[in-house]
């Protein structure tokens, strides 16, 4: 029945984490462990639709992969020979006895050891990702080569390598104390916005937009490990307010929307709902991080039913709060974008103007100095700026974005706009760095 | 008779679901709910958000907020339905026909002692209508 094949691929998917952490754990090393889920998989295809599904199949693939990599060991040393089949598949007994041992909190520290060797400090962030969605989502090579835009050869050397790199570093496989715990949460965190933010700025391409999708699901996983960590609700919270204005976000020829020209009816309410309650759960531990403040904005957005409604006042006083928590040339960007509603495009020039030379090479810099200009009628500045920002867009949609300021200067001859329709600021508040690119 | 029907399945599965798989899973239930609802027997139906979401307050003194949901379980409270049938067997076979639609983990058929159906305009704020 197809129904049972899409339950169990489902159900596979959602325990790989937990199954490769734990069998990792007792393996120490990454290529026995995803081998051994591999087996373990092959055999639940077998065994599941004729015994139906375990109770738990985290547990089962655990249980069934440490086996058959066993199994390997003996074979390989000539010891024994392999168990018969069928010792295999009654596993009712055995199965209770694996469940009662993973205890909850080492199911908790092997998740989030597997997410964090894929933060290794020496790898790029695009090899992070890369490993992130190859070892811990299961992803095929093809898929991740597809999302990268490159060769799938090309995407498998560069994941061989970056595994290559883990297994010479010392993963710990001790239990971590409560500040390197806390320190792998961080490092994980930091790496499931990256792949969320690749999927966000993936523009038009679906393969690469499925990682918002991901990332989201991950993140999920981590804070129902982790239920009471405002930074990891804040997370959740920041991707799901984000991922919601999707549908809105590019028009039928795949240009770019902004935020304060998109169709509010077309984002996902559900999504909304969920980050709303996220955010208001984290406040209300009283610790606030870089994530929670960036959700927090994303629900000012989420929570005004037309742009007029925005509460440009509070946002410019969130961008100043997540300035002093982590000082940034980009948060100021967006912070300016917020002063310029509050205070005017004047005021917000002034605050942007000190950040040139640090962002002259970003294309958000210059597609804010641009339309700031150009809401004070200065056309020939605006220009300049449009210029430099088509110059540096990552993708065709915010060179299209550009394109048009450009060709709405050039249609309009008055030097006095006064006729010009309303300008339209630029980037998207809410992403806090920009995309780090390399290899 | 009110029933309730709760749904327990893993969320890990069910909120991994892609945009295709959910609607066409959502698309085999409605199938049932509609013919339930035409023979007057689907009442109020619900799905809840994930457990990631919850809040549980203990009413203990002081009361106690605590992050995540009352009872921390393999498979978790994801959904309700309410239905008004003659028995538990007639029960059993809507919780068969919504278990065909929509296979993996379990309904716990509950009979109902109190149905308040509340405000209707409570009932319309901002969550989707399936």
């Amino acid at each position: 029945m197809s129904n049972d094949l899409a339950w169990i691929n489902a159900a596979i998917s959602a325990a790989r984490p937990q199954a490769v952490g734990a069998l990792l754990r007792y393996f120490r090393d990454l290529d026995t462990a995803e081998e051994a889920f591999q087996d373990a998989c092959l055999r639940a295809l077998k065994n599941w639709p004729q015994n139906g599904p375990p109770r738990d199949p985290a547990a089962w693939l655990i249980m069934v992969g440490r086996n058959a990599a066993l199994d390997g060991v003996r074979k390989r040393s000539r010891l024994t020979d392999l168990p018969p089949e069928e010792t295999l598949s009654d596993l009712d007994d055995a199965e209770e006895r694996v469940v009662d041992r993973i205890d909850a909190s080492d199911y908790r520290d092997d998740v989030l050891r597997l997410l964090f060797i894929c933060c290794h400090p020496d790898l790029p962030a695009t090899q992070q990702i890369a490993l992130a969605l190859r070892i811990v989502s299961g992803l095929s090579v093809k898929q991740i080569a597809r999302a990268f835009l490159v060769s799938e050869a090309a995407m498998e050397q560069r994941i061989t390598r970056a595994k290559a790199r883990v297994a010479a570093g010392d993963a710990q496989f001790e239990t971590p104390g409560a500040v390197e715990r806390a320190e792998r949460l961080a490092a994980v965190a930091a790496m499931l916005y990256l792949v969320f933010n690749e999927g966000y700025s993936a523009g038009d391409n679906p393969a690469r937009a499925q990682l918002c999708g991901e990332a989201i699901r991950l993140t999920r996983l981590l804070l129902r490990l982790y239920q009471t960590e405002p930074e990891i609700m804040g997370l959740l919270a920041l991707m799901l307010l984000q991922h919601a204005r999707t549908p809105a976000r590019f028009d039928d020829q795949g240009q770019i929307v902004l935020l304060e020209d998109q169709d509010r009816a077309l984002w996902n309410r559900q999504m909304i709902n969920e980050g709303l309650a996220l955010i208001d759960k984290a406040m209300r531990h009283r610790r606030p991080g870089a994530y929670q403040i960036q959700a927090a904005v994303a629900a000012l957005h989420a929570r005004a039913a037309t742009p007029a409604d925005t509460d440009w006042a509070q946002i410019d006083r969130l961008y100043a709060g997540l300035e002093r928590l982590t000082p940034s040339p980009v948060i100021t960007l967006n912070r300016a974008v917020a002063v310029s509603k509050v205070s005017g495009p004047e005021a917000a020039l002034a605050m942007i103007a000190p950040l040139a030379d640090k962002l002259s090479g970003y294309f958000h810099f210059h597609g804010l100095t641009g339309a700031l200009n150009l809401e004070l009628g200065r056309h020939a500045e605006a220009r300049v700026a449009f210029d430099r920002a088509i110059a540096l867009a990552n993708t065709a949609a915010e060179a299209g974005h550009i394109r048009q300021h450009l060709d709405r200067l050039m249609a309009e001859h008055a030097p006095l706009g006064d006729e010009s329709r309303p300008p339209e600021i630029s980037p998207e508040p809410g992403v806090g760095s920009p995309t780090r690119r390399s290899s | 008779m009110l029933y309730a029907l709760l749904c327990y399945n893993d969320e890990d599965v069910v909120w991994a679901w892609d945009k295709k798989q959910d609607g066409e899973v959502m698309a085999r239930l409605g199938v049932v709910r509609d013919r339930l609802e035409k023979s007057g027997k689907m009442g109020p139906s619900l799905r809840l958000l994930p457990t990631t979401a919850a809040t549980t307050f203990r009413k203990t003194d002081p009361p106690l907020v605590i992050d995540g949901p009352f009872a921390e379980t393999k498979e978790q409270l994801l959904g309700i339905y309410i239905i008004d049938v003659a028995d538990l067997d007639e029960a059993l076979q809507v919780a068969k026909d919504l278990g065909d639609a929509n296979p993996g983990g379990a309904y716990e058929i509950r009979p109902l002692a109190v149905y308040n159906a509340g405000s209707p305009q409570a009932v319309t704020g901002g969550v989707v209508a399936a």
